[in-house]
């Protein structure tokens, strides 16, 4: 046989390499991961990437206040700013890359239309202080969102313009503050709040100056009636209970809670969080609510943008919605109006929670998500997210430990670290293994109510095949923790673009912005 | 020494406490990065939050032992909070109070009953 | 639904594997009465052409500030953004990752962050910035918030030119943790007033530079006044494109800067979402409410970035936080710090120039319109005028006829007594035409 190709006895299967262990690069990248430095380390003190006239500076009315000392501020050209942000983007994970199972956080796909609606220039394009009469528009689409929330919920009013979750937390117990203020009932110091909750819970009570008491926990992971029963008094103002909790699990007594609460005389805030486990089956209003805020960005799938914005609407009862926070929408003959000042129908209204009307681009995007599903499809994606949870669940038990091993659990299954015990190997390193696998970590040590917890939420937009592939690489990695591969966990992650950092230098000499070093360009001084 | 159940210690000499966390509280903390302790003349009551330490993962008041007047906070610890973990009972106190009550004392545990109450943990 | 990629074979197969037999065994903990059989009282699934069909027909019934000659300010402005800025915050592992709780693969979030807060810092004139906020009035609101724990007094000073959202914003918050806030009769020119309000309980004064009528203020001799009393500065800017051409806070002698940043990067989105940029002195950094990402190294010695300081937040303080935040404006943040790095200081000194020299053809034009006073004596890109009628009446009889001319200030402020004052600004898309075009319609409107 003769040959006339590949003469040059180029391998065409890869030789036996040592494991990555201890490989080093060069220059600090990583196959296609540059390290990329800082932008203020490119030189770009006297660059721009914009082409602008130069104007005819006249100043004098100034005087001393125009800026004569150099800002420090880098610019760069067009081509070198699209590669920089490109190769930064290459070293995060996404939900457009492969399941994000953080529990509580409610990693979804974030559908492209939605984008493509709010940049229509008629929605992106408005300032919130042109004429009513030329954004009505927008007050439609406010208005149809506040029918979708209020018809979902089964409540009565909603507030549009809290910017966040914890923004929702706020507006609703200034409005549980406003409802006891009106009533003469000053004496109302405490906010009861189970010892499951998120963060935010107590941070929030706090935060407007009412003081935290803890509620027990049953057994099977929901609040503790008798020691309910044993908080409630004359000086709690309100109640502040995550359903489904953060444990996953729906608050078997969640109308008996409501009942005790107002009987006690004070309001049941919810914490909706986990709202979309049950939208579309269950109603918030059918349970006893007061007020519970609603996560566009997880429930209606904004995207979470590396931390934000996100948008916490907050639906209220009738006994609160006098209280909502100023602006809203009316409508009237002639068209929507927006109600901005605590006068006439706002006159019991709480006030002003932040400049102009909410976060219109999330209205937008919610409300695509909402009309792309419809009722029957967001009935779909709690029915669907909560079963792929207990799939996960159903698949993993025998090799982890559930923390509530007993009936179903709703959008996000829960295990504790029993199963871990005796390798050495703790939850933090076994998340870390995971990044190796390619999967983001689910979200751990929270709640703090179970130990080393490992909270996974899929979401209803995983396939069956990526559940599968999920599944199959935390039961390769439980198998390799009872093997007793300690490494495999210590050290991870090995093939991330970074190894594990060191966040105990970071809190003790902490170096918040860019300084220059030593000697260097002046212009960064 | 003497001990709280909340973990921190005391050592007395002559009128003046000197107080920190004990070698346990330094090791549930993990790496301790920043150090709060309170200024000289400062009247602390017994129980009460007088200093503040924390590590990445957790923030933590400590609790005056004994009530008295700061004569002297450790202000080293601001800048080396290291030193907690490295040497909680020695260089790593938080501060020395004159005590006003020396009877608050007796109700503190010896070493032999904090070892035991560690045991029980 | 295009969006759920279970068929019934799996939900079927998975339901076995669970070994339940239909979906309601799911919900079993539900109470009966809650439970709800059939779906809610909504439309039903739709497709993408019908739901763009409807949100476009929306969408149209809205009067674009980009089809119009556009004046309108009041904290809220319309800059032009660069192709690239929108383009790669849409990039999917920007828009569609999490918090980076997992810095190991988050390092292009952190970076962005590291880089935004030096931007932030060095734009301010501060020594440290967060990973932003909500917006800038819930940066202001938080502002007093941490002035008040840092002094331990509970009074707050706020200043004739403060807007007035982001007074509302900070009394509401204010109200309800106790703290008494003095709000200044609105004036156009009399931020310094705030010196005579300072009493031994204030906590902080809260100026605003350049204020809601647009005047740019020096206010060194207010911080000097503000120490003096043992309170902290606390200066707003709501127009962050005028800090390359305005001296900043920082050289001022502010203490804690809260700004709205959507001038850079950000479109109007009538309203939101926005970024709130929080600045301030080195010493109070454990006293910042909000994330913050610090530099430090992996386990291989390489530079790397991590959220830090986090014992100030709720996940970790709970109760005893700087804050109740949680949710930043990620996103926003990072078009803020790509527009920013574009710009660099020489394009933002020059877009900033532009701003100035169009804002003083407007002052021009309308000055010599009969009738028009203007009243804004020192501005960047914003100038109040008085008109000889209510202000809302002559925008909405000019807006219909397609030029909005701004922001009638009894629409922030209807109890102030002006109601004959406009606000008007002007940026970089403000052409020469569009000035000519307000004057000559102003004209008209009034000789009529």
């Amino acid at each position: 046989m003769s040959s006339s190709m590949n003469t040059v006895g180029r391998p065409t299967a890869p030789t036996e390499v040592d494991p990555i262990h201890g490989f080093q690069s060069l220059t600090g990248g990583r196959g296609l991961l540059q390290d990329e430095p800082l932008i203020f380390e490119m030189d770009g003190w006297d660059k721009t990437g914009v082409d602008v006239p130069d104007a005819d500076l006249d100043a004098s009315d100034l005087g001393a206040l125009v800026r004569r000392d150099p800002i420090g501020l880098p610019g760069l050209s067009e081509p070198e700013t699209m590669r920089h942000y490109v190769r930064l983007s290459q070293k995060n994970h996404a939900i457009d890359l492969a399941l994000y199972p953080l529990g509580s956080c409610t990693m979804k796909h974030n559908p492209r239309l939605n984008e493509k609606m709010a940049r229509l220039p008629g929605f992106s394009d408005i300032h919130p202080l042109q004429p009513q009469s030329t954004v009505q528009g927008a007050l439609a689409l406010m208005d149809r969102l506040a029918h979708w929330l209020k018809t979902l919920t089964g409540m009565p009013a909603v507030a549009l313009s809290p910017k966040a979750g914890a923004h929702g937390e706020l507006c609703g117990l200034l409005a549980i503050h406003a409802a006891h203020d009106a009533k003469g009932d000053h004496a109302r110091r405490v906010v009861l709040v189970p010892t499951s909750a998120h963060g935010t819970n107590p941070a929030t009570a706090a935060f407007v100056g009412y003081s935290v008491r803890e509620i027990a926990q049953t057994a099977d992971g929901r609040v503790d009636l008798q020691d309910l029963k044993a908080k409630l008094g004359p000086d709690v103002a309100a109640i502040m209970v995550t359903n489904p909790n953060t444990c996953g699990l729906f608050e078997r007594d969640i109308v008996e809670i409501a009942r005790l609460t107002h009987e006690a005389g004070a309001y049941f805030y919810c914490d909706g969080a986990n709202f979309n486990a049950i939208v579309g089956r269950v109603r918030p209003g059918d349970l006893g609510v007061d007020a519970m805020h609603i996560n566009l960005h997880k429930t209606f799938s904004t995207p979470h943008g590396g931390g934000g914005p996100g948008a916490g609407p907050v639906v209220l009862s009738e006994a609160l919605a006098p209280f909502a926070p100023t602006p809203w929408v009316v409508s009237h003959e002639d068209g929507f109006r927006l109600v901005e000042f605590e006068e006439g129908e706002a006159v019991q209204s709480f006030g002003r929670m932040n400049a102009f009307h909410g976060q219109m681009g999330m209205y937008v995007r919610a409300l695509t998500y909402m009309m792309s599903h419809g009722s029957d499809g967001l009935r779909q994606v709690a029915e669907d997210a909560v079963l792929n949870a207990n799939y996960i669940k159903a698949r993993l038990s025998d090799v982890m430990s559930p923390a509530f091993p007993d009936g179903p659990c709703m959008h996000e299954a829960l295990f504790d670290d029993r199963w871990l015990e005796g390798t050495g190997i703790t939850t933090l390193d076994f998340a870390k293994a995971m990044i190796d696998e390619g999967f983001h970590p689910m979200t751990m040590y929270f709640p703090l109510v179970v130990h080393g917890a490992m909270l996974i939420e899929p979401t209803e937009t995983e396939s069956r095949i990526e559940l599968d592939r999920f599944i199959e690489a935390l039961r390769a990695l439980a198998g390799a923790a009872r093997a007793g591969e300690v490494d495999r966990f210590k050290g991870a992650p090995y093939l991330a673009p970074m190894r594990r950092l060191d966040e105990t230098q970071a809190a003790r000499q902490p170096r918040l912005s860019w300084k220059a070093r030593e000697g260097s360009n002046l212009a960064a001084e | 020494m003497h001990y709280t159940k909340d973990h921190e210690w005391v050592r007395v000499e002559g009128d003046v406490a000197t107080v920190g966390i004990t070698q346990y509280a330094a090791d549930q903390l993990g790496d301790v990065v920043f150090v709060e302790t309170p200024e000289a003349g400062k009247a602390v009551t017994k129980g009460d939050g007088f200093a503040v330490v924390e590590s990445v993962k957790a923030a933590s008041d400590v609790y005056a032992p004994v009530s008295g007047e700061v004569v002297e906070g450790n202000g080293a610890l601001a800048d080396q909070p290291a030193i907690v973990n490295e040497d909680p009972t020695g260089n790593g106190w938080f501060a020395k109070i004159r005590v006003s009550d020396r009877s608050q004392l007796d109700g503190l545990m010896d070493q032999a009953a904090y070892d035991a109450y560690l045991a029980s943990l | 639904m295009r969006y759920l990629p279970l068929t019934a074979d799996d939900r079927r197969s998975m339901l076995s594997a669970i070994g339940a037999k239909s979906i309601d065994d799911l919900f079993v903990d539900v109470p009966l009465s809650a439970r709800r059989d059939g779906v809610v009282d909504l439309p039903k699934v739709m497709g993408e052409l019908e739901v763009e069909r409807e949100l476009s027909a929306l969408a149209a019934r809205n009067k674009p500030a980009g089809s119009v000659p556009f004046f309108c300010g009041a904290g809220a402005y319309r800059h032009h953004v660069p192709a690239t800025v929108d383009h790669v915050i849409q990039r999917s592992e920007f828009l569609t990752s999490y918090t980076p709780y997992q810095p190991e693969i988050a390092q292009g979030t952190l970076q962005v962050l590291f880089e935004f807060q030096t931007q932030v810092a060095r734009l301010t004139g501060m020594e440290v910035a967060n990973a932003s906020m909500y917006d800038g009035s819930t940066a202001a609101a938080e502002a007093v918030l941490m002035a008040s724990r840092v002094t331990r007094r509970t009074r707050a000073v706020l200043s004739p030119g403060l807007h007035p959202h982001y007074v509302h914003s900070i009394e509401t918050l204010a109200h309800a943790t106790s703290i008494q806030t003095e709000r200044l009769r609105p004036a156009v020119d009399a931020e310094a007033d705030v010196i005579e309000a300072i009493d031994a309980n204030t906590a902080c004064v809260v100026v605003q530079t350049p204020n809601v009528f647009g005047t740019a203020t020096d206010v060194t001799r207010i911080a000097e006044a503000v120490h003096a009393a043992g309170a902290l500065l606390i200066v707003v800017t709501t127009e962050v494109m005028s800090l390359g051409l305005l001296k900043s806070p920082g050289e001022m002698g502010a203490d804690i800067v809260a700004a709205e940043g959507q001038s850079i990067g950000n479109a109007l989105n009538f309203g939101g979402p926005y970024v709130g940029l929080f600045a301030a002195r080195e010493k109070l950094t454990r006293q910042m409410p909000g994330r913050l990402c610090g530099e430090t190294v992996d386990a291989e010695g390489r530079r790397g970035f991590v959220l830090t300081l986090s014992t100030r937040e709720q996940h970790i303080r709970r109760d005893k936080a700087t804050s109740n935040i949680c949710t930043n404006s990620g996103l926003c943040a990072l078009a803020f710090n790509i527009h920013m790095s574009l710009l660099g200081e020489k394009g933002l000194r020059k877009v900033a120039a532009v701003n100035h020299a169009q804002a003083r053809k407007t002052r021009d034009a309308l000055a010599a319109v009969p009738g028009v006073e203007v009243l804004t004596p020192r501005f960047f890109n914003e100038i109040a005028v008085r008109l000889p009628r209510p202000a809302e009446q002559v925008v909405q009889v000019l807006a219909d006829h397609n030029i909005i001319a701004g922001v009638p200030f009894s629409r922030l402020d209807p109890e102030a007594g002006m109601d004959d004052v406009l606000l008007v600004a002007a940026t970089e898309i403000v052409t020469d035409h569009d000035i000519k075009l307000l004057a000559m319609a102003l004209s008209k409107v009034l000789s009529a």
